[in-house]
């Protein structure tokens, strides 16, 4: 597939710390979070003007789904403009409740796990030609995505009573299946979901849930870009071999706990591979693939290669300092050894367990991540003008911009429109549902008819068109 | 998009355990020293008790 759409959604955890008397409920918070949104939007599940969706999950999470991207680039601009909106929405929070005598300091934390365990994600979706069969595409990629955290795992400090272990994933100890339809009651790696929002005929939506969240911007483009490359030698009819792994669930949970990569692994055929020549086998066939199909010549793709190649040589000679900007669990955990060190703590200390936290603080001013790429010892791939950019801007070469445009005309001249994924429709007038079935066409002569309707009227002068 | 740094080797170096050079023992401790820098500095962000901010961290489960 010559271009692919990709998409992350990311569900963020909430905590306050109240300074007052008066203290609320998480789902109290969560509607103070999103009384901005339902201003806004009539609602607090919306599409906004940039494309993305936002809304408040199961659980009073907020979730943002970035608009269809068909550049890993873009993918992260947007990415980051939900942390930013996001975090627009903490700081509103924060002034609400202040007005009526609530003192409180709001954390949004892109992590996925709380202090008891409870786990929510980022889901990465890659858009697939239906023409290549599911289990072809599941049995490849299941033994990858469960050894890709060698390198993509955005780190965790496990703690059980005294005991603190430091793991290469959050996700990893949440997961429960290998394939399944079902997301929160046995959650998989691959969640089968058959909603392409597109075309059912031609493509499918890979929904992939095993992933952490990742504050880096490098990590989260390797994710991407591996896992993008692997798909589009898989659709290709690259023979991948059998690497099928006997115990999934329970191999995940010891790959997360192995920094070095080297404990054996039993795969279904009864040979053993450690993690790391399991993603050198991995490395090879992507490699392989990128030079004969001709997609090394693109930055990203040779880019991605260097990386992959390098993060697994820093994690097989343990010289971490080779990836101490770049790979987010190498990152947090050179932080976190060094302020125990500093401050004479055990790694069960609970200051360790907050650094932990607060380094997923989307907070820009607070946020560890955040505070360490400021000073430059974070690799970045867009510049925070990218990222403003795009809270307001949709993907310019995907379904997303005819989406995000007709959103924000529709508020600037006061209409009443209704919106998904494939659908924009004009609520008062009857039969103007337009559907955008190919969510890599970013131009349709009916939205442009559409556009130049509503762009007719009188725009209002108190209608904002972004949140 | 702009501004990414990165290193750049094309050919992987052979895994030998050599000593580090001296240059790379020089930078390595300036990346010490940066990272105390970070590190003093965060504790002006962080919330003063550790453990009420660690348990009050509850969500309930998502997807």
């Amino acid at each position: 597939m010559d271009r692919r759409v990709y998409g992350i959604e990311t569900e963020f955890g909430v905590t306050c710390a109240f300074t007052g008397d008066k203290r609320l409920s998480s789902d109290e918070v969560a509607r103070y979070l999103f009384r901005k949104v339902v201003t806004w939007g009539r609602s607090s599940n919306v599409f906004l003007g940039n494309g993305a969706r936002l809304y408040l999950d199961v659980g009073s999470h907020p979730e943002y789904a970035t608009a269809e991207c068909d550049s890993v680039d873009d993918l992260i601009a947007q990415e980051k403009a939900g942390e930013l909106i996001v975090h627009d929405l903490a700081l509103d929070a924060e002034r609400r409740m202040a007005n009526e005598g609530i003192e409180a300091r709001v954390y949004v934390l892109k992590n996925n796990v709380d202090s008891r365990g409870n786990s929510y994600g980022s889901h990465e979706n890659y858009l697939v030609r239906r023409a290549a069969p599911l289990s072809r595409i599941t049995d490849s990629l299941i033994p990858f995505l469960i050894t890709r955290q060698l390198l993509t795992g955005a780190g965790h400090l496990q703690v059980t009573g005294e005991r603190a272990t430091y793991q290469l994933s959050q996700r990893a100890d949440h997961m429960w299946e290998g394939l399944s339809s079902s997301t929160t009651r046995s959650r998989p790696i691959i969640n089968t979901r058959d909603e392409p929002h597109a075309d059912a005929e031609q493509f499918r939506r890979l929904h992939v849930i095993v992933g952490d969240s990742t504050m880096s911007e490098t990590t989260t483009r390797l994710r991407v870009l591996t896992t993008g490359l692997l798909l589009a030698a898989i659709e290709a009819g690259t023979p991948m071999g059998d690497l099928s792994i006997a115990d999934p669930v329970r191999t995940i949970r010891a790959v997360s706990r192995d920094k070095t990569g080297t404990k054996p692994i039993k795969l279904a055929s009864g040979r053993t591979m450690s993690p790391l020549e399991m993603q050198c086998a991995f490395l090879a066939k992507a490699r392989a693939f990128a030079e004969s199909s001709g997609l090394i010549e693109q930055e990203t793709y040779s880019w991605a290669l260097e990386l992959w190649e390098r993060g697994l040589r820093a994690v097989e000679t343990e010289q971490w300092g080779l990836i101490d900007t770049e790979i987010e669990w190498a990152m947090k955990w050179r932080m976190m050894e060094r302020y125990a060190a500093k401050f004479s703590l055990g790694m069960a200390d609970p200051r360790m367990q907050q650094i932990d936290m607060a380094w997923h603080d989307i907070h820009p001013d607070r946020g560890l991540y955040n505070l360490l790429a400021k000073r430059g010892n974070a690799s970045r791939i867009i510049t925070d003008a990218d990222a403003k950019k795009a809270m307001v801007t949709p993907p310019q070469t995907t379904r997303a911009k005819m989406r995000g445009e007709f959103i924000q005309a529709a508020h600037q001249y006061g209409r009443d429109y209704s919106v998904d994924w494939v659908h924009l429709k004009l609520n008062d007038v009857p039969a103007t549902t337009v559907m955008c079935r190919d969510p890599l066409v970013p131009r349709d002569e009916r939205v442009d008819r559409l556009l130049a309707g509503i762009r007719a009227g009188t725009p209002r002068q108190d209608s904002a068109a972004a949140l | 998009m702009s501004g990414q740094e990165q290193q750049r080797r094309n050919t992987p170096e052979p895994e030998e355990p050599t000593p580090p050079a001296p240059a790379q023992v020089a930078s390595e401790a300036k990346k010490d020293a940066e990272l105390d820098s970070f590190l003093d500095e965060i504790d002006g962000v962080l919330e003063t008790n550790a453990q009420e901010f660690v348990h009050g961290f509850v969500q309930k489960g998502g997807q």
